[in-house]
């Protein structure tokens, strides 16, 4: 076995450890920054104990104990300014707070895994760091597994999880737990990060680096996580039906070249009927609980109305125009608004449709996003008219992000620029 | 990447009350860890049945069967990053049959989920 093999196989013991051995730790000490801290020493410590000494038979007693003995260390140095500081360090010397390992199999970590959720998202920090500290206390990622997933050097988010973590800190906010009405305001703020991450996965091709789409994964999970400690939670739901309904179709996204294939153009068989089996079970969760006008709740209606068409033909495209409406009235965003031009032009017609994109035409917010010149090219060529679609086509290529959607852009500009020649011609 | 964990045993007895404790209680932290998508334990042999095809001949068997040497006790679903969180998973369900039931000896076969 190589040293990477090990590294890795100690890693993965680690990470199925991760979520007892952070909240029991969060719990003892009140402290999640610090929790977070001693559970990184207690990996580092396995890594380089372990490939000597193999992997303990109780691989988790072992990294308890040695987290224990780092928090000891830490309190006693740091200045004994805090009262409780120095009762908590006798305390643990005397395991009167510390439960014994096998009797930690006893705690409930629903209600650590909420404060947890919930400090890692907390407002106060940005998007960014929110999302650097949820990934790695919640899902056990590590500094550089996280880098990779964004793209980004490891040290800015080493960076981004330190001042994160003294934040947390120096706010006071080391150990608090949002209730009722709090919770309901705060979640937003978690729900918003945890979508993040599955759009950054979601966005990723297929053949890149593993790490990036495995973030749909992370994002699912966390997802499970908040229905499951918060279960009054309509928007909890209603992200989780979003994310498993949008995941549902990930068999069916890229063709064997690895090239995006358009939902309306995908092969349904291929989507994961379980998968959206369960969007729609969280859907209808969200639905029973009040929250059909939700943010997300809408947004996973609006996916259901596609998973539940058999082909693309049988899509209720009246349905989703009426849902967007909904959904524009909850945030204003021109952005939904071009999908509900969309599905106006699906269903009364493109005319229809193109008399909502062109409203849009001088939005600030567009004026760089390719989709709607894209939009508005498939609405011209569906008009037949053929040289003001290729137009348009071409001005999408040009902003396009990556190159995929822009070859794609480009083939659809000349087939629109051979329309109009075929059609001009006699 | 999703794993179906098999448990299977040539001495099927049921779970002690304590393996039961035990096994609810680790189930209740991967349901809560957002791991663990499902489980079940199955009742006993002799109240299953088998459609076969032997010799180009489908035939009923009700149980209990009497060529078999492992029986399935049951299963579950977990969503694990990769292979190695799944064996450590597994080591740890099956650490709490060694500590809870001693005496028994069983396999927990883990296997991962075809597909893209």
């Amino acid at each position: 076995m190589t040293v990477a093999d090990a590294h890795r196989a100690i890693l993965a013991v680690w990470r199925i450890e991760q979520p007892r051995l952070i909240t029991s730790l969060a719990r003892m000490l009140r402290d999640v920054p610090l929790a977070e801290e001693l559970t990184q020493e207690a990996l580092l410590a396995a890594l380089e104990q372990w490939p000597t000494t193999g992997v303990p038979e109780k691989p988790g007693a072992w990294l308890m104990t040695t987290a224990r003995r780092r928090a000891l260390d830490h309190l006693r140095r740091r200045p004994m300014l805090e009262r409780k500081h120095e009762m908590l360090a006798f305390d643990m010397e005397q395991q009167q707070a510390m439960p014994d390992w096998d009797s930690a199999l006893d705690d409930d970590i629903g209600d650590e895994m909420l404060r947890l959720i919930f400090t890692a998202c907390h407002p106060l920090l940005s998007r960014e760091a929110r999302t650097a500290l949820a990934l790695r206390m919640i899902c056990g990622l590590t500094t550089e597994e996280i880098a990779r997933a964004f793209l980004l050097p490891d040290a800015t988010i080493a960076q981004r999880i330190v001042r994160a973590k003294r934040t947390l800190s120096e706010s006071g906010l080391a150990y608090e737990t949002p209730h009722g009405e709090e919770l309901s305001e705060r979640l937003s703020s978690v729900l918003e990060v945890v979508y993040l991450i599955f759009n950054e996965g979601y966005a990723a091709a297929r053949g890149q680096d593993w790490l990036r789409p495995q973030l749909c994964n992370e994002a699912l999970r966390m997802g499970r996580v908040l229905t499951s400690i918060a279960p009054r939670e309509p928007e909890a739901q209603g992200l989780l039906a979003l994310m498993e309904l949008n995941a549902s179709r990930t068999a069916a996204r890229t063709d064997a070249a690895g090239e995006p294939i358009l939902m309306l153009d995908q092969n349904r068989a291929l989507w994961d009927q379980f998968q959206i089996r369960r969007g729609m079970q969280a859907l209808g969760r969200a639905h029973e609980l009040g929250g059909t006008g939700g943010f997300y709740a809408l947004q996973a209606a609006i996916v259901a109305c596609h998973a539940g068409a058999g082909t693309a033909d049988e899509t209720d495209w009246s349905r989703i125009a009426r849902l967007y409406a909904e959904l524009a009235a909850v945030v204003r965003s021109p952005i939904i608004e071009l999908n509900r031009a969309v599905a106006v032009g699906m269903a009364e017609g493109p005319a229809a449709g193109l008399s909502i994109v062109d409203r849009l035409l001088h939005e600030p917010a567009l004026k760089a996003y390719h989709l709607l010149p894209s939009v508005r090219g498939d609405l011209l060529h569906k008009l037949g008219r053929h040289e003001e679609a290729r137009a348009a086509f071409e001005a999408a290529a040009a902003l396009a992000g990556n190159r995929r959607e822009q070859d794609l852009l480009r083939r659809r500009a000349a087939e629109a620029a051979d329309a109009a020649t075929s059609s001009t011609v006699m | 990447m999703r794993f179906m964990f098999i448990v299977t045993s040539a001495h099927p007895t049921g779970p002690t009350p304590e393996l039961m404790e035990a096994m609810h209680k680790l189930a209740n932290r991967e349901i809560k860890a957002g791991r663990m998508l499902d489980s079940g334990g199955l009742m006993p042999l002799a109240t299953g049945a088998q459609v076969r095809i032997v010799d180009g001949q489908l035939s009923v068997v009700d149980g209990p069967f009497v060529e078999a040497k492992e029986v399935i006790g049951g299963y579950a679903i977990f969503e694990l990053p990769g292979k190695e969180e799944a064996l450590a998973s597994a080591k740890e369900f099956m650490q709490l049959h060694k500590d809870f039931m001693p005496g028994w000896e069983g396999t927990c076969e883990l296997r991962a989920f075809a597909g893209p």
